[in-house]
């Protein structure tokens, strides 16, 4: 007797996958199995050490203890999906590399999202609210001392890149703004030139 | 070296790249494996019926004991005897007729994914005849039952060292104390557990191993010998690991055999993964001793005779021999003398888990031991507890200190160098010894307890045999390192490169580090004992250096200069004060005569545009290419060592135990990367406050492990670590390599049970003799302190 398999949907990092899986394939074997993001880590398959956390719209959540037929409808981010369009470290992977926050790195895509989330709800933490946020999440490796230094860097970096986009975001007007002008400008200058030209008949408009 | 170079590695880790076991797709078509795993802790195998197995959809094969042939069908082997193991056993790579604990592989299904092979084994109907377990030391001590028939009292291995007489120097002496110890079980606990996928290729006649494995090596050649296939045709791969702190060492595991046997019998590739509850019944444990100790000492503490007697529980089977034992027994001492010493241990079968190196090997068990009797003295004597060590220590110009013992890799327990009063000064000032005493005052006024301890600890690190590199500069002046351990965590691709890129003169960014493949490093032996850094490490050195002098040779050729005259700055060799130079890149083109051009860069090498025609392409003595490789061998192991101290603070009503401050002071020789050794520390730190308040495996008297989930097993998360631990270093190099390191992965871990149970002492003032100590363990003594 086969196994009843369901057709999903499945939107993960903004794009949407569709998978047949029977009822009681686990979210995070879906992610790793059936769409190849091997990112997400299972480490204990219980729901305590937190390797596997991914976002659910935008929430911290076990990805081992989540089927994935009831992952539809929702938005799924994982480890793969944190890092800028550009291919840019987000803040908090920046901040992971920089104070030596992971090891053997096979809890770390478990920290990112959950780090991720948290500061997207407290983007400055104290020292204490910053070792709170990482309280569910195990590391073997580590002793944790620099993933609370990454939190603690991330917050800071994440401040930094917004204020650099508020300024480049006004610098940017400025330029579009001045590129207005420009086109403005050669356009005058070139209507100015094939009048002067027409003016000596040589039939050549730029 | 000496920078806090950002890992390398982490670019991968950060995005969900790396490449764990499980990640590895080995092909279309990868099937599943599950095992069937042992009730009992003990019982007999009557009858396995796995009809009704295949039915089961989607379901390929199952084994059992009864299909195995040949070395298969063999015990697995015994990796590291010793003349003194007279009574070592190992497990069947699937059980014959007995099973001697709860977890031991009994069949294996393969399947489509391993939901159906789980369902598949579910209906496999095992009749046993269940026999009484043997838990604990003290029932293997009894003996009223056996694990192995024919095992007398349940002994393994009986080993007695000894230097002078010290049961007459005890005697003699004018102070003498007794006392008795003991340490529970732990695990090393990766977060990723243990698993292995396998490729078998017909048209090749070859096989291909990926294993999360800490010798790559080590697994190769065993599985080679157990599937009788020729070593040259079996490639194994060590993926990026997920933690391994010593379970990984192990070697061959069942499912190592298991699965490339499935996937050369399918063909088709196959994948084991064990979860976490599997990895609990079915890897390895650590720590479990008791320890009874006498000792002799004078008016100021100093030890003249010390007396270990000790049993080591090393679970159901012996696969990795006596080394943690040989280890208790022999680092016990420390950075101090001992005047004369005898030490005799058992190691002991239980019906349980088996018991083979976690980071520490067998040292915290012997701080333990050691600190708790100097403790001991200080107290019996009114002294301070850093005085008496003091007095005791082996002076920096003792070095090189002889104690006279054997070590575990065979060789002569000579300490190398270490300074370890300036070690103690150092501590002493971190952690503010002297300004403790009104501390407590402080405290004590305000209601609260308060206590402080230290320990101090020895690590013989970088043993032997050997490891190997091989560096190779492409064309485009790119360089590719290989060493045979492998990596779990520790930033080898990092800190090799930085190695590579001092030595040869190249980018960092040019270096790219790779680790337990044995494709592209045949001969080595593994990681473990602190080794990587100071054997792989040394290894590349002498391969770099075997590169760059080849690189000179060339270019001296080229640039008509002689060797002495040039450098190699970021990857250009120049002739100093001139402008001529050549790349690194160009010279690895030279270093190629070729025939055939494939790029404008390799027309330069072909035969017409280079060369003297009247002389050999490949002059007599060289080899084609700019490459180098090398082997690092010592005589014996390096010597780091370290000391802790912490205060604790106890709860008068909770008996809940709190590290208010935590202090390392640390020696492993010159650092190639101090971020990376200060994460070692911090996670060795972590590991052993686990070990000491937290982390036991209970075991019932059945031979039922009870906590065998995250659940249960109490791993510490980041409240249960001090917030902040403070670190000092002091660099003692290594007369022993050519980079003065030495080994710093596993130190972190080693005195932090000694520690704790000290300022728990201190702070309670009753004696603290075994560990773990959770709050109802400090409760139940304070009950007994107070009767």
């Amino acid at each position: 007797m086969s196994e009843t398999l369901h057709e999903i949907r499945l939107r993960v990092n903004g794009i949407e996958h569709e998978l047949r899986v029977p009822a009681r394939r686990l979210l995070s074997d879906a992610l790793r199995g059936e769409l190849g993001m091997t990112g997400t880590h299972v480490g204990c398959e219980h729901g305590v050490c937190g390797a596997c956390t991914i976002l659910v719209d935008g929430e911290p959540g076990r990805s081992c203890l989540m089927l994935a037929v009831a992952a539809q409808d929702h938005e799924i981010t994982t480890v793969e999906g944190l890092a800028e369009p550009d291919g840019t470290l987000s803040p908090v992977q920046q901040a992971f590399a920089e104070c030596h926050g992971l090891q053997c790195g096979f809890c770390t895509p478990g920290f990112l999202t959950t780090v991720t989330a948290g500061l997207r709800r407290d983007p400055c933490p104290t020292h204490e609210r910053a070792r709170d946020m990482i309280a569910g999440n195990l590391c073997r490796c580590t002793g944790y001392q620099n993933i609370v230094r990454a939190v603690e860097r991330a917050a800071t970096i994440g401040t930094e890149r917004a204020a650099t986009l508020t300024t480049e975001r006004a610098a940017t007007v400025g330029t579009e703004r001045n590129a207005t002008i420009d086109t403005e400008r050669a356009a005058t200058i070139s209507t100015e030139r094939a009048a002067a030209l027409a003016d000596r008949g040589s039939g050549v408009s730029s | 070296m000496g920078q806090p170079v950002q890992r390398v590695e982490d670019q991968r880790f950060l995005r969900g790249g790396g490449r764990y076991l499980d990640d590895v797709a080995a092909g279309p078509g990868t099937l599943h494996a599950a095992v069937l795993r042992s009730p009992h802790a003990h019982a007999r195998v009557v009858d396995i019926d796995v009809s009704g197995v295949l039915d089961v959809p989607g379901v390929h094969a199952v084994y059992t004991y009864d299909d195995l042939t040949g070395p298969m069908a063999e015990p697995l082997p015994v990796l590291i005897p010793h003349p003194a193991l007279t009574h070592g056993r190992t497990q069947y790579v699937l059980a014959r007729d007995e099973v001697n604990h709860v977890g031991e592989a009994i069949a294996i299904v393969v399947a489509e994914d391993r939901y159906l092979a789980e369902d598949a084994v579910d209906r496999i109907v095992v009749d046993y005849e269940v026999l009484p377990a043997v838990v604990g030391i003290d029932a293997a001590r009894a003996a009223e039952c056996l694990v192995h028939e024919d095992v007398p009292g349940n002994v393994g291995a009986r080993l007695e060292q000894t230097v002078g007489d010290a049961t007459a120097a005890i005697a003699a002496a004018p102070h003498r104390l007794e006392l008795d110890l003991e340490i529970e079980r732990s695990a090393c606990m990766p977060l990723e557990g243990r698993g292995t996928v396998a490729r078998w290729d017909p048209d090749a006649g070859r096989l291909v191993l990926w294993t999360s494995t800490q010798s790559s090596t080590g697994v190769r050649a065993a599985v080679a010998a157990k599937l009788g296939l020729d070593i040259g045709h079996v490639d194994v791969i060590t993926p990026d690991v997920g933690g391994g702190f010593g379970v990984k060492i192990v070697h061959p595991w069942p499912e190592e055999l298991l699965v490339p046997m499935a996937a050369r019998a399918l063909g088709r590739p196959v994948k084991f993964v064990e979860d976490r509850r599997e990895h609990f019944v079915s890897s390895a444990h650590e720590r479990g001793q008791v320890q009874h100790v006498e000792v002799g000492f004078d008016d100021d503490g100093r030890l003249l005779g010390l007396d270990v007697e000790f049993w080591h529980d090393h679970g159901a089977y012996t696969p990795y021999g006596l080394i943690v034992p040989i280890i208790t027994s022999t680092q016990l001492l420390g950075p101090y003398k001992p005047g004369a010493y005898r030490v005799v241990f058992e190691s002991l079968f239980t019906n349980t888990v088996i018991v083979t190196p976690y980071r520490g090997a067998g040292r915290p068990q012997g701080c333990f031991a050691m600190e708790r009797t100097m403790d001991a003295i200080a107290e019996y004597l009114g002294r301070d507890r850093a005085e008496v060590r003091a007095a005791n220590f082996i002076a920096p110009h003792e070095f090189p200190y002889d104690h006279g013992l054997i070590f575990q890799d065979g060789r002569a327990l000579e300490y190398d160098s270490g300074d370890y009063p300036a070690s103690l000064e150092k501590l002493r000032k971190l952690i503010g010894w002297d300004e403790f005493a009104a501390f407590r005052r402080e405290c004590a006024a305000q209601g609260r307890t308060v206590g402080i301890g230290l320990a101090c600890y020895v690590e013989g690190t970088g043993v032997g045999p050997y490891e190997g590199a091989h560096v190779h500069v492409e064309t485009t002046g790119k360089v590719k390192v290989a060493t045979g351990l492998t990596t779990q965590g520790q930033g080898h691709e990092t800190a090799f490169a930085q190695i590579v890129a001092d030595e040869l003169g190249v980018p960092f960014a040019d270096v790219e580090v790779v680790t337990g493949d044995t494709r592209r490093m045949p001969y080595a032996v593994g990681t473990f004992a602190s080794r990587a850094a100071v054997m792989s490490g040394s290894a590349i050195v002498k391969a770099a250096r075997r590169t760059k002098e080849k690189a000179l040779r060339l270019a001296a050729e080229a640039l008509e200069a002689s060797v002495e005259d040039l450098e190699i700055v970021e990857g250009v060799v120049g002739v100093r004060g001139t402008d001529r130079s050549v790349p690194l890149g160009t010279l690895s083109v030279l270093s190629n005569p070729l025939r055939y051009a494939f790029d404008e860069a390799s027309k330069a090498a072909t035969q017409f545009s280079v060369g003297d025609s009247e002389a050999p392409p490949v002059a007599e003595g060289e080899e084609p290419g700019l490459e180098g490789k090398d082997f690092y061998s010592p005589v014996h192991a390096t010597f780091a060592s370290g000391m802790h101290a912490a205060i604790v603070e106890t709860d008068p009503a909770t008996a809940e135990i709190r590290i208010l401050r935590y202090a390392v002071v640390h020696d492993c020789g010159h650092l190639i990367n101090p971020m990376v050794v200060e994460g070692q520390i911090h996670g060795g730190v972590a590991q052993g406050i686990g070990g000491a308040l937290y982390e036991r495996m209970a075991y019932d008297e059945g031979g039922q492990l009870l906590n065998a989930s995250f659940m249960d097993f109490l791993m510490p998360y980041v409240t249960e670590i001090p917030d902040g631990i403070e670190i000092d270093h002091l660099e003692t190099p290594s007369p022993l390599n050519p980079l003065g390191i030495k080994g710093a992965g596993e130190a972190g871990v080693i005195p932090v049970s000694a520690v704790i149970a000290a300022a728990v002492e201190d702070a309670e003032g009753i004696p603290i003799r075994a560990m773990p100590i959770s709050p109802s363990d400090l409760h139940t003594l304070r009950e007994d302190h107070r009767s």
